[in-house]
């Protein structure tokens, strides 16, 4: 894997002022800007950009939190604030596409933006990188080191039942020629990782389990080599729930980009 | 005689049902406005999908199938009503029969198979709730009076097919007998209830034709007491399931409700040259944020509550009651119900709603900071009722009104504000992972 490309990524302010508008905007987000175990997930998402020679910028420092934590806490005036503010910059920039690999942004972008004057076509990555396959702009090995190995999949909350996307991860797991296998529950009746609505800042309440916990037992009754990840937030449940049960060394917890990037014949 | 007797049970169970359901709309009213007129054709797919095709039922195969045998068996089984009601009102006997030849003879056939298949499923129902540890009928929320009520609608359920078919039973015994060729006329076929006939062997003719009057009596008095029980009952869903279903929320899942009070706020934060009287006056004269108690809700969350089945298939699915926190989003529903029935209880009394809120005397901060909003619970909905969004509401009013979020979300709350990001970090090094 080439480790420094990601050293050329440029902003929107940059491209702008090169006089170059680029194909999608790539909106990190928080955990994918900050957090040790996403910051991978989003190194691994722009070498497939890269990869596939798409044309896309960050808004670097010009980004901000979407307000998808503050709405689901419950503090409308502070999410409105964030979009407001984000709104502005996206517009200035005249930003028609974008793609994240944080379902809660997706969603948030997609749903709870145009309301407040923010229009865009919004994609997350599972959605993008496997029009991209198709395409053919992205090509993957298909004699995988993956073969015949089983993956199951965790239908993150706000893509599946949020937005009824089922099928793109799914489809990009099936290209990498591994055996998907289902959990107890999953697609419409896939179960949370316990993060969402702002969980992920605060402890659970009062109760005689964690729900990662629950959600790490469901994927490990699959007996599957890995767990494919589609969610920042998810990614670090599972993964905790995964070293809980002591099972790291055997189970690992993945983005679905980065199980794409270590096959992808650069 | 007869008639004039009936008539007037009739009317006044007819007037006491008119009196319960103003009593439903009066409360429903009770609560905010949202506009749900938008997307008639949509609203009208989702309706016949939902309720009357009951696609959501089949997701579980055999509690939907069972349901399934009951719901159309109650359709079916209501047509010979309208035969029992003219009768009523006439004093006739099967007055319909004479008109529809054999046509009626497969009706009253199909009937009978009905009403059989539905005392099946009831049964196996019963067995389900009373004899099996299926976990959603056997959480807290459901002790007491839900419990009752659901094994009540079970007891009547059975009951009324039996009136139904010794009614049948004895008619057919009837007619077959020398004097009861008169009024008897041999009419009808009866695959189930002539199983039963041969008990009436030996009785006095008499005596039998009391049992068929009576059975007919209890039947048509036991449908008019159930219409009115509708709305001391989870039952009430029979009705409210097709408005409940066309005005649920079509939007995804993940968009939750927008607030334009909100919104002319951040306005004028952002932008101080605002006007501040633009906002439309409606907005003004919104009180508060998010809601505290029913009259904050919007009506359609109100006839969410009173459609209600208190089935559990939210809260079995629901993340943190799986995992044994308090949270129940069916406990939601309910409570908002009962709240909301109370409230209407005060003002039948010509008084002022009393200081009681659905926050805190009946749903708990410790369940509304349970949710990790996955929609799970609105997603297994049979009837598209949406608990999630009263829990946000709740929320919005906890952190915008009192300013009350748990400690951590405050925390990362701030860091918002300052930085852009739920932790605190600089929002200048948003693009140091690429130089790492
Ligand atoms: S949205 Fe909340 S109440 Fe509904 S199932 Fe999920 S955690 Fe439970
Ligand atoms: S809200 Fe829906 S799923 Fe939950 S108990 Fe009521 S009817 Fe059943």
């Amino acid at each position: 894997m080439m480790d420094n490309t990601t050293n050329s990524v440029q902003t929107m302010a940059e491209m702008t002022q090169n006089g170059v508008s680029p194909e999608v905007l790539f909106w990190v987000g928080c955990a994918g800007s900050f957090d040790d175990r996403s910051k991978k997930i989003t190194k691994a998402f722009v070498e497939l950009l890269q990869s596939a020679n798409v044309s896309f910028a960050v808004l670097g420092p010009e980004e901000s939190c979407t307000g998808d934590p503050a709405k689901r806490s419950g503090n409308e005036f502070l999410f409105q604030m964030q979009a407001s503010t984000n709104i502005e910059v996206l517009n200035g920039y005249q930003v028609k596409k974008i793609v994240t690999a944080c379902p809660h942004c997706f969603n948030t972008l997609k749903n709870e933006y145009p309301q407040l004057g923010g229009q865009y076509e919004v994609l997350h990555h599972t959605q993008f990188l496997y029009q991209l396959i198709e395409e053919g702009r992205l090509k993957i090995d298909s004699k995988t080191e993956y073969k015949g190995k089983k993956i199951t999949f965790h239908d993150p909350c706000y893509l599946g039942r949020a937005n009824k996307e089922y099928d793109a991860p799914r489809a990009l797991i099936k290209k990498l020629n591994a055996e998907l296998v289902e959990m107890k529950s999953c697609k419409e009746k896939g179960l949370c990782c316990g993060a969402g609505g702002a969980q992920m800042f605060k402890d659970a309440e009062k109760g005689d389990k964690e729900i990662n916990i629950e959600r790490t037992e469901q994927a490990l009754e699959t007996n599957s080599e890995i767990i494919a990840a589609g969610c920042p937030f998810c990614n670090t449940m599972l993964h905790d729930g995964v070293t809980n049960k002591e099972k790291e060394s055997k189970v690992a917890v993945l983005d679905i980009s980065q199980l794409l990037a270590q096959t992808e014949s650069l | 005689m007869s008639n004039v007797i009936f008539t007037i049970i009739f009317f006044v169970a007819i007037g006491l049902f008119i009196r319960n359901t103003r009593r439903i709309i009066r409360n429903i009213k009770l609560g905010r406005k949202s506009d749900r007129s938008d997307q008639k054709i949509k609203r009208w797919k989702h309706m016949i999908r939902v309720a009357l095709g009951q696609s959501k039922m089949t997701v579980r195969p055999i509690a939907g199938l069972l349901h399934i045998i009951v719901y159309v068996g109650f359709i079916v089984i209501n047509i010979e009503l309208l035969e029992i009601v003219l009768d009523g009102f006439l004093g006739t006997h099967r007055v319909l029969s004479p008109y529809l030849g054999t046509t009626y003879d497969v009706l009253i056939a199909t009937f009978e198979i009905f009403a059989f298949l539905v005392i099946i499923a009831v049964t196996v129902f019963w067995l389900r709730r009373n004899a099996m540890r299926i976990r959603r009928f056997w959480k807290p929320e459901i002790k007491g009076w839900p419990k009752k009520d659901a094994d009540y609608i079970l007891y009547i359920e059975l009951v009324l097919m039996f009136l139904f078919l010794t009614m049948n039973a004895s008619d057919n015994w009837l007619q077959q007998h020398p004097d009861g060729q008169s009024y008897y006329t041999q009419v009808g076929h009866f695959p189930i209830s002539s199983w039963i006939t041969p008990i009436f062997d030996g009785m006095s003719y008499a005596a039998v034709v009391s049992i068929e009057r009576t059975s007919w009596w209890l039947h048509i008095i036991g449908i008019l007491a159930f219409l009115n029980y509708l709305y001391y009952s989870k039952h009430l869903h029979i009705l409210l399931a097709f408005p409940n279903t066309f005005y649920a929320n079509l939007n995804p899942l993940g968009k939750f409700s927008h607030s334009e009070a909100v919104a002319d706020e951040v306005k004028l934060m952002l932008d101080p040259s605002a006007d501040p009287y633009a906002s439309t006056p409606v907005e003004n004269e919104q009180q508060s944020f998010g809601a505290a108690d029913v009259k904050d809700l919007n009506w359609v969350q109100l006839m969410n509550a009173y459609s209600c089945t208190e089935c559990g298939r939210c809260t079995d699915v629901c993340p943190a009651n799986q995992t044994g926190k308090k949270l129940s989003p069916r406990k939601i529903m309910m409570d908002t119900r009962d709240r909301l029935e109370q409230a209407g209880k005060q003002l039948d009394q010509g008084l002022e709603m009393d200081n009681n809120t659905l926050l805190d005397n009946y749903i708990s901060r410790e369940e509304l900071w349970a949710c990790t909003t996955c929609n799970a619970c609105v997603e297994a909905c049979p009837i598209s009722i949406d608990p999630l969004s009263i829990i946000m509401d709740m929320r919005q009013y906890l952190v915008l009104e009192q300013s009350s979020a748990p400690t951590e979300l405050n925390a990362m709350m701030t860091n918002i504000e300052n930085n852009g990001a739920p932790w605190p970090f600089n929002q200048q090094d948003r693009l140091n992972w690429s130089k790492e």
